[in-house]
This record gives C-alpha cells, structure tokens and sequence, in this order.
C-alpha cells in the first residue's frame, strides 16, 4: 500500500527555507493572529527543532501545528518553494503516531473511513434539517466528520442530502460515440451535502456528449485525515480510490472540489508512484471543460438582458496548482453573468480543514476579510469550485450580515444550459 | 532561564498572555534571515511605552539583556538574542496613529508593516519612498533601526531621509521625544539622525514621525540589456550626468543572468551580459520623454536590446526578470553569503571586476545584482557549506571583498547593517578612534549594556 512521507523524510525541504520570513504577508492564520508559531517560517522552525529532538511535543507546539489551514499560501510566495503544508501535514502525522489521534480529531478517521456509515448519517441529517436552527441537525452525521466542536449554533451548515448523489445515478452513462470517457471523482461535499451541482455537472458533460461513469465504490479524497494527521486513514482510502481508478477505462478523471483535486494531483503522487498512471488524467472541472471548447459554446448562447453580477473566490488547492483562468472563463463565457474581480480573490477563506473545527474564532476572523472584499465587489453572488469553500464563505457572509448567497460555477453553468 | 520573581514582574507589566516561555514559543523568537538562532529565556510583547520603560527599568536592576524585535527580517542579526534573556517583541504597537495632510507627515507606531503604511499613505495621495525588499513585512521600527534602503533610494535618499522625530524609550528606561514634526528644527544634537540605523542598541522606537512626499502621478519602466557590464557601468554615469535622475537603477551582471535564464523561461538573450532595470516616475506627460532621453544616451554603450514597458503588466513583466533572481539562485549552490557593499556609482564595473578575480581565485561562483544608480551591490558567495573546506573559501572570500570595497572608497554595507554578521569586520572599515567614539555613546546611554548587546562592535557575548 503506498505510503504517506514521514517527516524525516522532509528534512531537505525544510533546509530550503532561509527564514526570509515573506510568508508573514500572506498567511492568513498569521494575519488573524501575529504570532510566529502561527506562519510557516516559525513552524518549519518547529519541525526541525522537533526533528533535532530539542522541543517536546509540549502543548505550545500542538498549538502552533494545529494552527494552519494547509491552504498552501505560504507555498505559493515562496522564494525557495517549500511546502510548508506538506511539512506541517508531516508533523501532525509524527504527532499522532506518538500521541495517539485524538490531538487532531479522532473522529476523522474513523467515519471517513465507513462510507455505508455516511450515506446512513447523511439520510438522517436530511430528514432532521428541517427541524432546527440554522438547518443542521446538531445530532448530523456530518458531525463525525466536522466532529462535536465543529457544530456550534453559531455556523451555518447546508443541509445534508436524504440521497447521496452517488446513489442517484448508474454507474455509467454513456454519452456520444468517438467522445472521450470521464470518471467523475465526486468527492464527499458534493455527494451529501451539494448533490444539486454533481447534477449540474452532468448536465454540463452530456451537454458536450463525454461518457461518464460514476464509480459506487470511490472513497473520500482523504484531505481531511491529512489535515488531522491521520496517516492510516488517508492511506487506506487512497488504496480505495486506487482500486476505483484501476477497474474502469476512461481518458480523464474529474472533480469538482478543489480538496479532492489537491488530493489526487499532490497527496496521492507524493505516496509512491502506483499513481504515476492516472496523476496527469486527473482534470478539475473547469480546465476539462475549458479543453473541451466549453467556454466557446456558452459565448454562442443568447445573453441575458439583465446580468447578474458574480465574482470569483479563488479556492487554495486550485490556486497552488495554478488553476486560476480556467474558472474565470468559464463564469466569463455564461450568459446570465456580469463578471466582476475581487479584491484578494485568491485569500483564503478559513476553513482549512480541520483548522475550523479546532479554531473556529481565527477561522471566522479569516472568514471576515474575505466577506468584506465579496462586499466590496459588488457581486450578487460569489462563485467557487469547491463545497468546503462555499460552506465557510456562506457562513463568513451569514455572520458579517451580508446578503451575497455563494454558489458552485457549475450551479450557474446549469442554470444557463438548455 | 530566568528565575521566577523576574519572569512575575514580567507578567505583573504586560500581562500572563504576552510573556511566552514554553519551548515552541522561544525558538519562534530566536531566529531571523541570517538564519542564526539563539533561544532567548522570555518572549515579552509589550502595549506601549510606559511597559516598554518599566521592563527596561527592570532588566538593568537585574542586568538582563534585552532584544528588540519587529518582523526578525534582518540580514545581519540585529534582532536575534545572542545571550539569551528578553525578547522585546514590537508587534502590538502597530498603529498608524495621525497622517496630517496639511503638514504631509505621518506618525506612526514602530509595529507597522512597511507595505501597510505605503499603501495607506497612497491612498490620499502622499507617499512614503523607502522600499526594501522585505517592506511586505518588514516594520517600520526594524526599517529606522537598520535605516533600510531599496532600489527607490537612488532618486528619493534612504530611510533616515524621512524620519523627523521620534518617541522613543532609553535603555535606562526613560521615555524621551527627539525631534518633531516640522522640516527643520536644529535645537540640539540631532537624536532622531543618530538613532536612525543604530541597529536597535541605542533606544526602542514607539513612536516614529514620518515625512511625506505627493505621490508621482506615474511611472514607466525600461529593461536595457547590454553585452558588457562596462557598458551597463557607462550608462548608469551617463544617465546621471544627463541630469536624468531615475527612480530605479538596478543591475543585473553576467552571472546573475545565467542563473536567471537557467532557472526560469524568461527571455533573456545569450548576448545580453548586463542587465539595467531603470524605472522613472513624475507627471504622465514627461515620462515618455525621459525614456527617450535615456534611450538615447545608452544607445552607444553596447546596447543589445531595449525593452519599454506601455502597461502596468508590461512593467511586472520586466520586473520579473529582478524578482526571480533570489530563487533562481538556489540553483547555483544550497548555501549563500549575502553581504550589501557600497561604492561610490562610478565605481562598480572596477568592484565588479575585483569581484570576478575573487571569484576566479577561489574558484567559487559570485553572482552580483543590485542598485548600480547608488553603487550598492548585493554580493551572493554561492557555496555548498556541506562540502569541506567551501565554508572557509567563501569566508576568505569576503574579506577579499570588503578589501576591494573599502580600495575603491566604499563601504561594507549599504543597507543591512553590521549586526553580528559584520561586526568581526568593523575595524576593517572604521578607524579605532572612531570605533571608540561610537562605543563612548553607547556606554554613556547603556552602562548595563543590556540593549542588543553583541551587536555592531565584536564583542565576547557568546552564542548559546
């Protein structure tokens, strides 16, 4: 089974850094909180002291490690390019092979890995939304993944399907012979809890005609059990996954969130080279339509007498793979559309994957910036590629009493298809 | 270790939650971009100055060393603690407290990120010119401390330029006001001058009175590639003596571009073996001229290609090429030695010739940029220091290097400071009587010596 790197074996990396400290300008666990545990230059300096075995893992370390959202914006200024994300990911799994897993949150690993739990709790949660504040059960399922401290009457959650997307559909539909296949890699934010943009995204490749299969037994991504430092968890469900892309013939693997695309293209690669076959098939959504001629096609369509005004968040696990033009295309290219640039589009919302759960307080102060430029913009709407992103950003806007709603791009594409 | 009645009043000044102790916490304040790291015994981050002067108060009653720091972006250990003891972290004081626009001053708190108060000042219009490399994080008390400068400073002048006054608070612990808000103002020694790169060892800022300028309307951007550094030497004169005074001259020589056109796909052609980078600013309407102007003046030096930037993406563009030289460098060796000298303008093809030989000599690759239109040259010794014996190559080298400078009328460094990386070279460069002078102030205003000891003149303060 391909193995997660341990932290010893980032050791180069962390000699990369040079403590120039640039990543203070663009750190947001930094800028909510100015203290140098919490930017990346002082936790490779963490790391290698830990490394070097002059630090304990006392619980100032904990903290510092616990406070990063691994959303890779440290990386993507970087004069030497480290991975400082890749290394604190690295030093939760250390953390957790010593201590046990309950620093990063147990609970993580154990229902990500049960997907026949999941689709129970979702169903659950479904039925029971209608009933409480703020449309989430406080009994979700979703709490085993967003664990108890994640839930508070204060978040906005959305409320978790009665049908998983997954189980909605045959495995395989086929589109028009001689177009290329697809695998769409659904991710877990889309089948429970935003299964209406996995539909428009069906909409969007039988649009073009591809042959789509949608494989039952694909697992979480395993993002979130790297962001816990749960090394088994993330391990065992890349072997999943493996097994899924092995069995089908398909041309491309595609996603629709940007955590599971970051999952595919950089966490399993980084885990041996089993992956090396199916790495470059793996497309986000809107580069694959992009390639496609989509953004031709949605030119072609009638324009809308009176646009909608939407900007653009930027998700980090796009962004550090140099996903930024192709979304913007797209939303560009859509009839209804009034495209507008934001100030910092590229910031990161917040959510950071366990990072919520454990510091909602920076997590919301995080949140609160980003709601200030959509603000500022002018947009109507703030599209992104990415479920985790539209959770945090909705909240974000809920508690600044902004009135934007946050979408999916694709939930726009659909809506301008015939 | 501090013993526990000192760490108390510590906490009884500025509070439990901003004296830090644990571990993790000591060695995220122990380091800056020397990349030296000595672990301090406290973490202190102080509100104001009546804290500040209390726990300076304090650490002289109990002789304990104290060690400002604002973001730790240094290049010669001016924050690090290297005997351990407090460090005196300025991060709460980050207020930008009045911008007078009738008077075109600012006054601002020590804790302020140099980008932060540029893009706040820009916003009515002023403008604030010193721009070191780091001003995305660096502070504006570490940029007054160190008197930062930045590839703007051959037009508008360097830090101290544009500070007129100061609160600050004594080593002894007295809070004193120097200078003010007015232009001139000659009423007794100049305090604010003297305090202005005095590296931390003479005061701590809390507050600090900032001239301003009209901000330029525009500026414009031009990328000239030479076949010799001779020519690009010749052109930096030339434009001056032209009476055309660009806000930014930066060079690039031949083995900087090397690495640049190793390390990324910028187009710079193999016939280009110096690189100026001249931007000019002031009224939209005069900018097409001066590039004109300055075009013609180089055109007989050897010019290979001129490239003008119409956009403000043109001008990124061209800018990139001096952005991507820090990465690019790390292609060459894993291990760098940094040092900033200055020499008089006309000057540099001579430095840079002496550097070459140096080079040559020692067999190590140097690779040289910077601000021609000032004379000060960033000298990066790339070296392996895991190979036995480049260390001490690259150790030789700069004192070659500082010999050269100091030939030719220069100085060791133009914009880093001497810290601990320079001061085993200060008598090199300054005299013993001067050297004296220096050391009879800083004994006269710290008898403990407990600020930012081991910092500027050698000294037998050992590294934990």
């Amino acid at each position: 089974m391909a193995k997660l790197k341990k932290l010893a074996d980032y050791r180069d990396e962390i000699e990369q850094c040079v403590k120039c400290g640039g990543c203070r300008a663009y750190c947001p666990a930094f800028g909510a909180e100015k203290h140098e545990g919490r930017v990346a230059r002082g936790k490779i300096a963490l790391a290698d002291s830990l490394l070097k075995g002059d630090v304990e893992l006392e619980e100032k370390f904990l903290l510092d490690m616990s406070q990063c959202l691994l959303c890779g914006s440290c990386y993507s200024q970087c004069p030497n390019k480290v991975h400082t994300e890749d290394i604190v990911a690295a030093t939760r799994r250390e953390i957790a092979e010593r201590k046990g897993l309950s620093t990063f949150g147990k609970g993580v690993g154990t229902i990500l890995k049960h997907q026949g739990v999941m689709n129970l709790l979702a169903k659950g949660g479904g039925a029971f939304s209608k009933l409480l504040f703020k449309k989430v059960p406080e009994q979700s399922g979703l709490r085993l993944r967003f664990p108890a401290p994640f839930i508070t009457k204060d978040r906005t959650l959305p409320p978790l399907t009665a049908k998983p997307f997954r189980e909605r559909h045959p495995e395989r539909i086929p589109g028009e012979a001689g177009k290329p296949t697809v695998l769409f890699f659904t991710g877990c934010g889309i089948n429970y809890m935003y299964p209406d943009s996995g539909e428009a995204l069906l909409k969007a490749l039988k649009f073009i005609g591809v042959n789509i299969i949608i494989p039952k037994a694909q697992a979480c991504c395993g993002l979130p059990a790297v962001s816990a430092g749960a090394a088994d968890t993330v391990e065992s469900l890349a072997a999943d996954n493996l097994k899924v892309f092995q069995q089908y013939q398909y041309d491309y693997i595609v996603t629709a969130c940007a955590s599971c695309h970051s999952g595919l293209t950089q966490i399993y690669p980084g885990m041996g080279d089993e992956f090396d076959p199916y790495k470059d098939k793996v497309r986000d959504i809107f580069v694959f339509l992009v390639e496609q001629g989509f953004a031709e096609k949605l030119s072609e369509l009638p324009k809308a007498e009176n646009p909608i005004r939407v900007t653009y968040h930027d998700p980090c696990h796009l962004r550090n793979h140099g996903i930024t033009k192709e979304p913007r295309a797209i939303l560009k290219a859509l009839p209804q559309v009034d495209f507008a640039e934001m100030e910092a589009a590229g910031t990161c919302c917040g959510l950071g994957g366990t990072y919520s759960v454990y510091h909602y307080d920076t997590s919301k102060k995080i949140g609160a910036k980003k709601a200030g430029f959509i603000a500022a913009s002018g947009a109507a709407l703030v599209a992104t590629d990415c479920p985790g992103c539209i959770m945090q950003l909705q909240d974000s806007l809920n508690h600044a009493g902004e009135k934007q709603q946050v979408v999916h791009i694709l939930d726009l594409v659909a809506e301008a298809l015939p | 270790m501090l013993n526990p009645s000192i760490l108390e009043k510590l906490q009884q000044i500025s509070g439990k939650d901003h004296v830090l102790t644990d571990k993790a916490d000591l060695i995220c304040y122990s380091y800056d971009a020397t990349q030296r790291q000595f672990l301090p015994d406290v973490v202190v981050h102080p509100a104001d100055a009546d804290e500040i002067s209390r726990i300076m108060q304090l650490a002289n009653a109990e002789k304990i060393p104290v060690f400002p720091r604002g973001a730790g972006t240094g290049f010669t250990g001016g924050s690090v603690p290297v005997a351990g003891g407090i460090v005196l972290g300025l991060s709460r004081l980050d207020r930008i407290l009045e911008i007078d626009e009738e008077n075109l001053v600012a006054t601002i708190e020590p804790g302020v990120v140099t980008e932060d108060f540029q893009k706040t000042v820009e916003k009515v219009g002023l403008f604030y010119p010193p721009d070191p490399a780091s001003l995305k994080v660096s502070t504006m008390g570490g940029n007054v401390a160190e008197c930062a400068g930045g590839p703007r400073c051959v037009k508008y002048g360097v830090t101290k330029d544009y500070i007129i006054g100061l609160e600050i608070v004594t080593p002894t612990g007295d809070i004193i006001k120097t200078g003010g808000p007015t232009m001139k103002g000659v009423v007794g020694y100049d305090l604010t001058k003297l305090i202005c790169g005095s590296e931390g060892t003479l005061a701590i800022m809390t507050k600090i009175v900032v001239k301003l300028l009209p901000k330029p309307e525009a500026k414009k951007t031009m990328l000239v590639m030479f076949s010799s550094i001779d020519g690009a030497a010749q052109a930096v004169s030339a434009i001056i003596r032209g009476k055309i005074i660009p806000t930014t001259l930066e060079f690039l020589d031949a083995r900087t571009l090397e690495c640049v056109r190793n390390a990324t796909d910028l187009d710079v052609p193999e016939a280009a073996q110096a690189v100026l980078l001249i931007e000019v600013d002031g009224d939209r309407e005069f900018l097409d001229g001066q590039t004109r102007k300055i075009s013609a003046i180089v055109q007989p030096l050897g010019v290979v290609e001129t490239r003008i930037a119409e956009t403000p993406e043109e001008s990124e563009a061209l800018w990139q090429v001096r952005r991507s030289i820090s990465a690019s460098l790390r292609q060459v060796n894993p291990d760098k030695y940094n040092e900033d000298i200055c020499v008089p303008r006309s000057r540099v093809p001579d430095m840079i010739r002496k550097i070459e030989a140096i080079a040559d000599k020692y067999n190590i690759p140097i690779v040289n940029y910077g601000h021609a239109g000032d004379g000060n040259i960033h000298v990066n010794i790339m070296v392996d220091n895991a190979v036995p014996g480049e260390q001490e190559k690259a150790e030789k080298a700069i004192v070659e290097v500082f010999e050269g400078t100091l030939e030719l009328g220069g100085t060791m460094s133009g914009e880093h400071g001497v810290g601990i990386m320079k001061a085993p070279f200060l008598n090199m460069e300054l005299q013993d009587n001067v050297i004296d002078y220096m050391k009879t102030i800083k004994k006269a205003l710290d008898p403990n010596n407990i600020l930012n000891p081991g910092k500027i003149f050698p000294s037998d303060v050992r590294a934990h």
